[in-house]
């Protein structure tokens, strides 16, 4: 692989990651359990779908082939996509998608201050702007899993299920490939597993004040970030998120 | 208007405090929440200003609707910006209306169990995207016609949220309009999808001022206090003879054949829209009534148990710090 190519793949990584979550909290909007809710979901979603302009917008020039950030956005297919399997992942109910916000909040988290100091001026800057809005974003997603972990037995319940359910999806953030060796070489991303103990000693903060008990398997699924196996769910988002630009191609909005 | 056929209360207060506050309304001064105001009044108020709040809230539905589907990064963001908005503008609302001794879940709940309304035009459904368009263009459009007055309403909380809530008004029109500008300015298709977006919402945007109020004499209290600032068919006319231009100039025909200036007047002579599909709609039986409120009644069951959730953590908490002190 050439840099470019590696440099490629990692822009639209980063790129898919916020896109995806970006519009799978989007899909909460007008449904939230309380009107602040809503608003800050809202909030969410908007910064990520910034970030995803910026990221895609970047991958598009880097690739050389005239494509933009929509058209990267709206115009690939399943394996083309290079997201985590975790965001993918149906909302669920409310305490899965914070739950599912708050282990991708606080893998973002370690990551992006990294990423301010790449050796890509473009993706240092981009990394300072998204890390101000993370920042915010893990602060209400944890107190959220914190509050309804240590809520009812009800809420409590709900948020282990979630847990449990997502656990699985967490390693994948940690594992390198090629693509990250190759970044990681060329002074733009961190050694993902150097991450890996910053994350289990905020992950566990949280977990110990929510009174949630971390799954002791570390399996992880994989195949996101590769493109190589996404999940079922990823296909229908895809189906909703390009219909207008598949059902119409050339007309602009 | 989001808020529609608003009855006002018969107010049995003593006739020389109820002169008092006449007179301080005629002389333009705000009513704070701590003044002495006629039974009427606030019971009115509350009615009215719940209504619009719960349109805010279940005027995001229709829009929600479509945000999955937007078709570019940028759309997908202005349009959930907007929507986020209009849940703004619901808290607004509800906070102005706690001033007056109502909370927002007693609120909530009669809007859920159906004893308080929200305006008829979100029982439409959005079928195609120029619906974006045109729900920003008049159904947005149709709402500042009336909240631009109210701005100068006589209870203070109300017409402070006003305030706010019209400068975001204005954006999400130009928003929509701008939508419809690129649809009718686009391939044919588009063309197409926003005439029929266009024909779908004529009337029912009519519809939003309410029938003509003429005669009634609800709206002649409200107006004597200024909680309505505007009779209906005066804010009709208005929007019609903002709008035909504007129709225009996007190329796109309005779908009444009656439809021609009146140069006496000053005005569109126009069409009215069909009051019995209105009366239809306030009761239940419009294209979305029953999915709008499922919609809302599901998300408030849903979240039952975040809310107890987050509520009982708060107490634990409260607890805690008080036990180390
Ligand atoms: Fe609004
Ligand atoms: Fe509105
Ligand atoms: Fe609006």
């Amino acid at each position: 692989m050439t840099d470019q190519t590696s440099l490629f793949e990692y822009l639209l990584r980063l790129g898919d990651n916020t896109l995806v979550l970006g519009h799978r909290v989007s899909e909460w909007c007008g449904h939230a359990p309380v009107l602040e809710e809503d608003i800050a979901l809202a909030n969410t979603a908007l910064d990520l779908i910034g970030q995803t302009q910026m990221w895609l917008g970047l991958a598009g020039e880097v690739e050389g082939a005239g494509r933009s950030a929509d058209d990267l956005a709206m115009l690939r297919d399943v394996w083309d996509f290079r997201n985590l399997l975790l965001v993918e992942q149906p909302n669920g109910d409310f305490g899965q998608t914070l739950m599912r916000q708050c282990l991708f909040d606080a893998w973002h988290l370690e990551l992006l201050p990294d990423l301010t100091r790449a050796s890509d001026d473009r993706i240092a800057a981009i990394a300072a702007k998204a890390l101000k809005e993370v920042t915010y974003h893990l602060d209400r997603s944890s107190e959220t899993v914190i509050g309804l972990g240590d809520g009812t037995e009800e809420s409590h319940r709900r948020m282990q299920a979630a847990l449990d359910l997502l656990w699985p999806y967490v390693g994948e953030m940690f594992t390198p490939d090629t693509v990250d060796d190759a970044m990681h070489a060329a002074g733009i991303a961190p050694d993902l597993t150097a991450l890996r103990a910053r994350f289990d000693t905020r992950i566990d903060a949280i977990l110990a004040e929510a009174t949630l008990t971390k799954p002791d398997s570390s399996f992880a699924q994989s195949g996101g970030k590769t493109g190589f196996r996404h999940s079922e769910h990823l296909g229908h988002m895809l189906t909703q998120m390009q219909w207008l630009q598949r059902a119409y191609p050339g007309a602009t909005w | 208007m989001y808020a529609q056929m608003v009855k006002s209360e018969a107010t049995q207060d003593d006739p020389e405090k109820l002169a008092g506050f006449q007179a301080r309304i005629d002389a333009g001064e705000k009513i704070e929440p701590k003044d002495w105001m006629p039974e009427g009044y606030r019971k009115t108020l509350i009615r009215q200003i719940g209504q619009h709040a719960h349109s805010e809230i279940v005027g995001q539905l229709p829009e929600g609707n479509w945000i999955t589907r937007a078709p570019t990064l940028e759309r997908k963001a202005i349009l959930l910006a907007k929507v986020q908005d209009e849940a703004g503008h619901g808290l607004y609302l509800y906070c102005a209306a706690e001033t007056l001794g109502v909370s927002r879940d007693e609120l909530t709940e009669m809007l859920l169990d159906g004893r308080m309304k929200y305006s008829s035009i979100f029982n439409y459904p959005t079928l195609t995207w120029a619906d974006m368009g045109a729900v920003g263009w008049l159904v947005d459009g149709a709402a500042i016609m009336n909240q631009v007055p109210l701005q100068r309403t006589s209870y203070g909380p109300y017409s402070r949220a006003m305030i706010r809530i019209c400068k975001e008004e204005s954006f999400h029109q130009r928003q929509g309009y701008h939508i419809m500008m690129k649809m009718a300015q686009g391939t044919p298709a588009q063309k197409k999808m926003a005439q029929d977006a266009l024909n779908r919402f004529w009337y029912p945007s009519l519809m939003m001022f309410g029938p003509s109020d003429k005669d009634s004499v609800h709206s002649a209290q409200s107006m004597k206090w200024k909680i309505k600032m505007n009779t209906n068919d005066e804010l009709r006319q208005k929007f019609v003879d903002q709008t035909v231009p504007q129709a225009e100039f996007l190329g796109l025909t309005v779908p009444d054949d009656t439809l021609c200036w009146n140069d006496e007047k000053g005005g569109y002579d126009f069409a009215e829209p069909d009051w019995s599909e209105f009366f239809d709609v306030i009761q239940g039986n419009g294209p979305c009534n029953t999915e709008r409120r499922a919609a809302r009644n599901k998300a408030w069951d849903d979240g039952a148990w975040v809310r107890e959730g987050l509520i009982a953590h708060a107490a634990k908490k409260r607890a805690a710090k008080l036990a180390a002190e």
